[in-house]
């Protein structure tokens, strides 16, 4: 594709909505970057179709701005925003033609003629679909019927690129195929775009920056890697990735590293976060990868009642029970792991890094 | 169970309706074809008599365009309607489905008495038009098609409203704002979208408004008086006031292909346009 209009940025400032006295949006403020892929990411519910329907101007906001570029869009009626909007129900119109739908769009804004049909053909190359002009939607498969939808929103160059749970309804290799192809697409037109998703591992693959939401707000928003590897909240802490969660107590702070008894029956030292002192009651969270049995007992290693072991893939999840009552899952590659009833310790692996949480007792 | 005993199952209810439907409109045409008031001798007189006479084809003409005149009225007012209803909170939509569903629940004869009340001289339009000054004397509404067209439009509107609020109201609401985001107005939302998909509803209203419109007997001779003369007012005069039961029957043929006619190809349209809505 030739044409690439320059990316556009997208501001969400301090964004409130309200159905009735319910909120289902509550304060929600997002920076997004031009030609940004950012997934909307968080449990049913939790306010993403809304958040995506106020953006595209279907439902007015309590409070808030919506910037492109920044300039405010709150005034603007939907059909003069120019942003792309794929639905979780692909919402094509059952009564045209795949061409006739793609070329909607185009007409909406008085196109006509030649240059109608050019472009439907180019955004159906684009999706792969030229053979299908002539079909009506429900005539296609669900992934087909996906691609029109993209292509029927890509075809009129909007600004952003709104998609809602797009590969909710794909089966899982066709996921994979779409979840590529979006992201080639977004790269080549370079389009600032939000992805709405309740599925982890699609954030993580696909999106530049992940909001994890929770009650209408955003707990969260930063790159794949640091929300894995450093939750701010226990919320998104439980949310992303299965993790482990321990009880223990502050017992010395040094040079922001905390020292943490276990009730387990440990010590570990760990970096603290601001705002705990010593004696405080903390939650300590760790990777099922992060952690690791040995047979050697020592100041570092809690002692554990091993229980089952699953060859899940290429690893092993074993499952245990702490002291203190607490059930962990242990992940090893299976090559690595020894068969050896000897070890009832556990320790943290040597590049783990834990996250602590402060506990209310 | 063998294929035999499934299909006899169906035989009671299939005599049923033989019984119910299928004689009574057999004997109908029977009695047609008998030249004498008194059911006597075989023969296509009153055939001869009905199809040779101008003034049949006037009262066919006046009660089809009488039809085509309510349901003209009934899709002007009540698609509005049906657009009111499928945007208004669902509570809102509770209260309306009430209203519109009452006038069933009320006999004919009460609601073409109520209209002889809004539309006769003293009546409230007439009183309310010359109050306005927008009239220096009364409108004639009683006895006119015009009266009849304003009563049966409102007598005959849930026939329309149901069907239509029924087949909207299971549109996908987000093929609306996918039509808006794609830089649509409203207005091309509703003739591009909204209309070709609740074809089958609005088939479906024209249908009943028609069928019901055109065979109105009560309204018709309530409001209509007996100036304005439609199939169903011929069909009564010769059948209870004249006894001429083959007359009658042939008259009753007539009203029946007429309507039958528009209806069978207005269901044609409805079927090419149908289809489409669960996608
Ligand atoms: N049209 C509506 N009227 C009333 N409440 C709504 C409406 N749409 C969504 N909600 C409520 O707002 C909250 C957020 O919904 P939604 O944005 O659809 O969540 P998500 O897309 O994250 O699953 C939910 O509690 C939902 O019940
Ligand atoms: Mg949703």
């Amino acid at each position: 594709m030739q044409s690439t209009p320059a990316a556009r940025t997208l501001d969400v400032e301090d964004l409130t909505v309200r159905y009735g006295q319910a909120l289902a949006v509550d304060g929600v403020t997002l920076a997004i970057e031009p030609g940004e892929v950012v997934a909307l990411l968080g449990p049913s519910g939790c306010g993403k179709t809304t958040l995506l329907r106020v953006i595209a101007g279907f439902v007015r906001q309590a409070a808030g701005r919506v910037r492109v570029d920044g300039a405010t869009i709150d005034h603007l009626p939907a059909n003069q925003r120019n942003i792309g909007i794929v639905f979780q129900n692909y919402a094509l119109f059952p009564h045209m033609t795949v061409a006739e739908n793609v070329a909607y769009g185009l007409r909406a804004r008085g196109a006509r003629g030649p240059e109608v049909q050019a472009r439907v053909s180019r955004f159906l190359d684009v999706v792969q679909l030229g053979g299908f002009r002539e079909r009506l939607p429900r005539q296609l498969s669900g992934g087909q019927q996906q691609r029109v939808a993209l292509a029927r929103a890509l075809a009129v160059e909007p600004s952003i690129l709104l998609l809602d749970e797009p590969f909710a309804a794909l089966d899982r290799n066709l996921r994979l195929d779409m979840q590529i192809e979006v992201k080639r697409l977004q790269r080549t037109l370079g389009l600032t775009t939000i992805l709405v998703t309740h599925d982890q591992d699609e954030a993580m693959s696909v999106a530049d920056r992940i909001a994890v939401m929770n009650k209408g707000q955003v707990e969260q928003f930063d790159t794949p890697v640091a929300i894995y590897d450093r939750p701010q909240t226990l919320f998104v802490n439980g949310f992303i990735g299965t993790t482990n969660l321990m009880n223990g107590k502050v017992a010395a702070l040094r040079n922001g590293t905390a020292t943490v008894a276990l009730d387990a029956g440990a010590s570990l030292s760990l970096a603290a976060p601001t705002g705990i002192g010593v004696g405080a009651a903390v939650l300590i969270s760790v990777r099922p990868e992060q952690l690791a049995l040995s047979s050697v007992p020592g100041p570092n290693a809690w002692k554990i009642e091993p229980g089952l072991s699953l060859p899940i893939g290429a690893q092993l999840v074993h499952e245990a029970r702490t002291a203190d009552g607490a059930s962990l899952k242990i992940v090893e590659p299976r090559r690595a792991a020894a068969a050896d009833a000897a070890r009832i310790y556990c320790t943290l692996a040597a590049d783990a890094r834990p996250t602590l949480f402060p506990r209310s007792t | 169970m063998n294929k035999l005993a499934e299909w006899q199952l169906t035989l009671p209810l299939a005599l049923a309706f033989a019984a119910i439907f299928l004689a009574p409109l057999l004997m109908l045409v029977g009695v047609s074809f008998f030249s004498d008031d008194k059911i006597t001798q075989p023969g296509f007189a009153q055939w001869v008599k009905f199809y040779g006479d101008p003034f049949s084809y006037k009262v066919i003409a006046d009660t089809m365009l009488l039809g085509v005149k309510t349901v003209c009225a009934t899709i002007l007012v009540g698609y509005p309607l049906a657009l009111v209803y499928l945007d208004a909170p669902p509570r809102l939509q509770k209260v309306l489905i009430f209203v519109i569903v009452m006038p069933l629940l009320l006999s004919v004869v009460v609601r073409t008495f109520a209209w002889i009340v809004v539309l006769g001289r003293e009546g409230v339009v007439n009183q309310l038009l010359l109050s306005l000054g927008i009239i220096s004397e009364p409108l004639r509404l009683l006895q006119t098609e015009l009266g009849l067209v304003i009563s049966l439009t409102q007598i005959e509107m849930p026939l329309m409203l149901l069907p239509l609020i029924s087949v909207m109201s299971r549109l996908d609401p987000n093929l609306r704002d996918a039509s808006a985001a794609l830089g649509a107005s409203r207005w091309r939302t509703l003739f591009t979208v909204i209309v070709p998909l609740s074809m089958p509803g609005l088939v479906a209203g024209c249908l009943l408004v028609f069928a019901s419109s055109t065979t109105a007997f009560i309204s018709q001779t309530v409001i209509g008086g007996v100036r304005l003369i439609y199939l169903p007012l011929l069909i009564w005069q010769q059948s209870l006031v004249v006894f001429n039961w083959p007359f009658a029957a042939v008259v009753s043929i007539a009203l029946l292909i007429s309507v039958l006619t528009v209806v069978s190809a207005l269901s044609w349209l409805g079927r090419r346009s149908g289809g489409y809505v669960h996608g």
